[in-house]
């Protein structure tokens, strides 16, 4: 898969996404994310953003205090993962307005929904931003019907709960 | 808020969680929270189940066991309406993986929401499947899949297109069924269905030549058709990105064009105007075509072309290297490297640049540049480089000093014209980071100083100086110390001098003293401190007058508590004490080492030494933990070996060499010996590699060789266990049991039958049509409760397995121990098998039997397999 896995890090160490296309056991998944958090966090300010581990890369750029991370293969093109990080940020951008950490903290779920728009399987699917915050705003309003529709039952069950 | 609702909300949780201040607070909330979860899903609440899902998935992320929610997720994806169906979903994605069998159970489901009417129901699905399907899944659900390649609504087609990725990666026997839908998604006007389409393509070539074949013909004319389009494409606010309409859809282009052109000549032909196009229309200010041209150059490098766009490719890579931003400079060196294979000239031009970016601030950048500029060196650059780097070995960061000595050793191996030249760069190399250099380089500077014997006295004053200066180098000091050793007589009375060498006095004194420190510095481990006792009973016969001293600096290490140690600190002594008249001739100096013979091992033990050394440090049965260093690997490598010539010093020189002899082979080798038997079992005791006076019975090297093959010689040696099982003790763990077996069986003092090895069959743990697992059992002398299995693995299908991995549990009166297999990729038909050792240790013993769980995973023709079995057929009493 071009991407092995997705990483959001803070700038502190915690893990605030985490999305593995290729397969890790449980516990490789932990030693994943301390070995990685050890060498990204660490890395000074205006190096390269790439990272050679494990006979892989992992791209990684920095946004305020959040990390976003891809590990692609050694023949990969890193520069065009560098776009797609950027391209996701600019998603979560359009969708939260102005997005900080504690919205993808609050609402880590709708981050994951927003990159299962964008990445399947570890490869690109959508390119336009747009598309993709449709697609999420338009699954987002099922879900908002479904619960007007069962609140409503809801308080006409209270409704006769009082009678 | 619901107002039934009992517990918190995710967003109180959350809020808990973030307000704590230790690690200790935040479990307890976290535990207090999957307490109340578990109670909601006892009572198989509904009405919080997507609640409930949500807080795990997010307890899930910030490292903590969630198994227990995995069922929730079925039953989320299972109920009718969307939002469960979507949280359900995601959870599938983040709770569970592939491997997992509750996975199964959500096939079902899967299948009838592919087919569901609410296309987002589709969506849903088609992107769990995408993310987490198995090879079971893939054959249950392709068809689906594929119809949906051709519904209506696009976002379904591309979501459809990466799902067929993940179904022909894992079943790449499904592929043939997808070539025709992707074809026409490649004259799709939909970015995403292009996209994803033109990915499915490129995955379809790597799996299947037909797909291949079938591209290259029907498509390569429209798709550099729609290259051309989308490079000159207007401006399209949608897809725009600094100025250039959609890299993605340019890059995955170019990607496929490189696939389908690779090999052929005529699809090259009909791409090259459009890669000249890209080359040089392509803006390379900005991240995104800097992105387009470094595809477009890998593309130009990898098909089949007369040459002139490759000059275009190699100028846009100089381009990047003189680009201040590091990572354009990273991917220069990159995509350099493949350059050098095509066009090394072209890169040799850009050979300053590279070596300053060897001393750049960044790793990343100084690892690529070390990598490429490795292949640049040859013979007319190889002296002032080396230079440089010795130079800057001097300055690097500690990190980067590892992979900077191998490199620079490797390259002064490759190319050493002179002797005096490699053996001086060698010593600089030990000087700065003697710790950084591996075993089989110091090694080899040994065999060449051997075989230099003009620059024997220049060498051992060499060694001195610097030994002075840099004791804390490991390597430094075994070098030093093997060569005061050898060659102390020519250190003392400056034994040919060369013109460029300035006067040293040493004294006999002095060069005690350097061996003396050696022995007693703090750091030195095992194999430097038994090298430094054999110095020293050499330079006892090269410095008589200081053999009483010498002799007490031996005695000290009598009581040593490493037992090799001790074991050789009383063997010297006796020497000197007992027999005065062998000494001289016992200690001479080293025949030359055979280069050949050195190389030839070199080259074909190499894996087996890397193989054994990458072990846990081994725990040896008399207690001394012994750290993986040289000799196990070497005595391992030399018993696999083919049986060498038995000339003392061909096979078996490097133990000679080292003097760290922990093999079993001294004792035997004696026996066959009685003549000699005093001074043979001496010399072979000390492994002194001199040429025995007779060359009589087997060599040492002979023995231990075919006790690999057939363990019939061993038996008649039977006298003599008691000596070898001394030295056996130290026999690594990946032999440990045959060894152990063998020794049980003529071991001294009274046995019980039951410890003896004979008395278990082998068993047949396991047998499918595809695969065999044999089971040996041996018992460790003095511990009924132990058993040691060797596992044999036989592959009987006509595919290579890779991945291959055993795993085993055991109930809990039993202590299960595994070794690291011997490989992890079983030949096919049987030809080879993987052998891994297992330690079971029952404390039951006699009342209960052995059993065993046992899991086999690998891969197949690139689809995980499982297989796994119950194991209650071992032999009793074990």
């Amino acid at each position: 898969f071009q991407i092995h896995f997705v990483l959001l890090i803070s700038r502190q160490g915690k893990v605030r996404l985490t999305k593995w296309y290729s397969t890790y056991s449980k516990k490789e998944r932990s030693k994943v994310l301390r070995e990685l958090s050890g060498v990204i966090l660490t890395r000074g300010p205006r190096l390269c953003n790439f990272v050679e581990w494990r006979g892989l890369k992992v791209v990684y750029k920095r946004y305020a205090s959040l990390y976003f991370c891809m590990c692609i293969d050694p023949d990969g093109n890193e520069l065009e993962i560098l776009e797609i990080i950027h391209h996701y940020v600019e998603v979560l951008d359009r969708y939260f307005g102005s997005v900080c950490e504690l919205d993808l903290i609050y609402n880590f779920h709708k981050a994951y929904y927003i990159l299962d728009e964008i990445l399947i399987s570890g490869e690109l699917q959508e390119s336009s931003k747009r598309t993709v915050v449709r697609s999420v705003a338009a699954q987002d309003s099922l879900v908002e019907a479904a619960k007007e529709q069962t609140g409503s039952t809801i308080s006409n069950i209270i409704a006769h709960a009082a009678k | 808020m619901n107002p039934f609702s009992s517990g918190t909300c995710l967003r109180d949780m959350i809020r808990a969680i973030r307000a704590c201040k230790t690690s200790a607070e935040e479990r307890a909330v976290v535990r207090k929270e999957c307490a109340a979860i578990r109670a909601s899903i006892n009572e198989d609440d509904q009405d919080y189940r997507h609640r409930n899902l949500a807080k795990l998935m997010f307890i899930q992320m910030l490292g903590y066991p969630t198994h227990f929610g995995q069922m929730e997720c079925l039953k989320l994806i299972a109920s009718a309406g969307f939002p469960e169906k979507r949280i359900g979903y995601l959870g599938l994605m983040l709770l569970l993986d592939e491997r997992q069998e509750v996975l199964m159970l959500v096939t079902n489901s899967l299948k009838q929401d592919l087919n569901h009417s609410n296309q987002y129901i589709v969506g849903l699905a088609l992107c769990a499947l995408g993310n987490i399907c198995s090879a079971e899944m893939a054959r249950d659900l392709a068809p689906e899949v594929e119809r949906l390649l051709q519904f209506r609504d696009p976002n379904i087609r591309k979501k459809a297109a990466l799902c067929s990725i993940r179904i022909i990666k894992k079943v790449p026997a499904l592929a043939e069924n997808f070539i025709n839908c992707a074809a026409s998604l490649l004259k799709e006007k939909h970015h995403g269905v292009l996209i994803t389409g033109v990915q499915l393509c490129a995955d379809l070539c790597k799996v299947s030549s037909e797909a291949l074949e079938y591209f290259r013909k029907k498509c390569t004319e429209g798709l550099v058709r729609t290259l051309r389009d989308i490079v000159n494409s207007p401006y399209s606010p949608e897809y725009d990105i600094s100025g250039i309409t959609d890299p993605y859809l340019h890059i995955r282009l170019l990607k496929l064009l490189r696939i389908l052109g690779q090999g052929d000549a005529d699809a090259s032909d009909r791409m090259t105007d459009i890669l000249a196009q890209v080359a040089t229309k392509t803006e390379s200010n900005k991240n995104a075509g800097n992105a387009i041209l470094y595809e477009c150059v890998e593309t130009i490098m990898s098909i089949e072309d007369d040459g002139g766009l490759r000059v275009l490719a190699i100028n846009i890579l100089g381009k990047f290297l003189s680009n201040r931003d590091n990572n354009i400079r990273y991917v220069a060196l990159n995509m350099l490297m493949r350059a050098t294979t095509l066009d090394a000239q072209a890169v040799q031009r850009h050979r300053a640049t590279i070596l300053d970016c060897v001393k750049d601030s960044d790793a990343s950048i100084r690892k690529r540049a070390l990598d490429l500029l490795y292949l640049l060196v040859n013979d007319n650059n190889v002296k002032p480089l080396i230079k440089e780097l010795i130079e800057y070995l001097e300055v690097s960061d500690q990190e980067f000093k590892g992979d900077l000595t191998a490199k620079i050793c490797s390259l002064v191996e490759k190319f050493s014209s002179e002797k005096i030249w490699y053996i001086d760069q060698m010593l600089k190399v030990l000087s700065e980071a003697g710790n950084f250099v591996k075993d089989e380089v110091w090694h080899a500077l040994i065999v060449v100083i051997s075989n230099a014997s003009d620059l024997h006295g220049y060498t051992v004053r060499a060694l001195y100086r610097a030994f002075l200066t840099s004791t804390e180098q490991e390597t430094l000091v075994r070098v030093a110390v093997w060569c005061i050793g050898e060659y102390g007589d020519m250190l003392v009375n400056n034994v040919g001098m060369l013109d460029i060498e300035d006067p040293i006095t040493v004294t006999e004194c002095d060069a005690v003293d350097a061996v003396e420190v050696a022995i007693k510095r703090h750091t030195s481990d095992l194999t430097t401190k038994a090298m430094a006792l054999i110095a020293l009973l050499k330079l006892s016969s090269r410095f008589p007058s200081y053999s009483e001293r010498i002799k007490d600096i031996i005695v000290q290490n009598k009581g040593n508590v490493v037992l090799e140690l001790q074991q050789r600190s009383i063997e010297f002594n006796r020497i000197l004490q007992k027999h005065p008249k062998f000494r001289s001739a016992l200690v001479e100096r080293m025949p030359v080492l055979d280069e050949a013979t050195f190389s030839g091992r070199r080259a074909g033990s190499l894996p087996t030494a890397i193989s054994t050394s990458s072990g846990a440090p081994s725990n040896l049965p008399n207690g001394i933990a012994k750290p993986a260093t040289a000799p196990i690997p070497d005595l391992l490598d030399l018993s696999s070996d083919d049986v060498p010539a038995p000339s003392s010093s061909g096979g078996d020189f490097l133990q000679d060499l080292l003097g760290v002899d922990l093999s079993p082979t001294p004792a035997p080798s004696g026996a066959d010996m009685p003549p000699k038997a005093s001074t043979d079992v001496l010399l072979d005791l000390l492994s002194i590699g001199m040429p025995l006076p007779v060359q009589t019975g087997l060599s040492a090297s002979d023995i231990l060789s075919s006790s690999q093959d057939d363990k019939a010689p061993f038996v008649n040696f039977n006298g003599l266990a008691s000596l070898s099982s001394l030295s056996a003790n130290a026999t690594s763990p990946a032999n440990a049991a045959p060894m152990m077996d063998l020794l049980d069986g003529r071991g001294p003092g009274p046995q019980k039958s039951e410890e003896n090895g004979q008395a278990y069959p082998s068993l047949v743990a396991y047998e499918s049509s595809s695969l065999r697992v044999m089971f040996n059992f041996s018992k460790q002398r003095g511990s009924p409760q132990t058993t040691l299995i060797q596992a044999t693995f036989t592959n009987l299908s006509s595919n290579v397995y890779n991945d291959f991995l055993f795993q085993a549990a055991v109930p809990k009166f039993l202590q299960l121990h595994l070794d690291p297999a011997s490989s992890n990729t079983l030949p096919a038909s049987g030809d080879g098998s993987i052998t891994q050792n297992l330690k079971v240790t029952n404390s039951q013993h006699g009342k209960k039997s052995l059993v065993m769980r046992v899991r086999i995973a690998y891969k197949t023709n690139n689809k995980d397999v499982l297989e796994e079995r119950q194991i209650n057929n071992f032999p009793q009493n074990l």
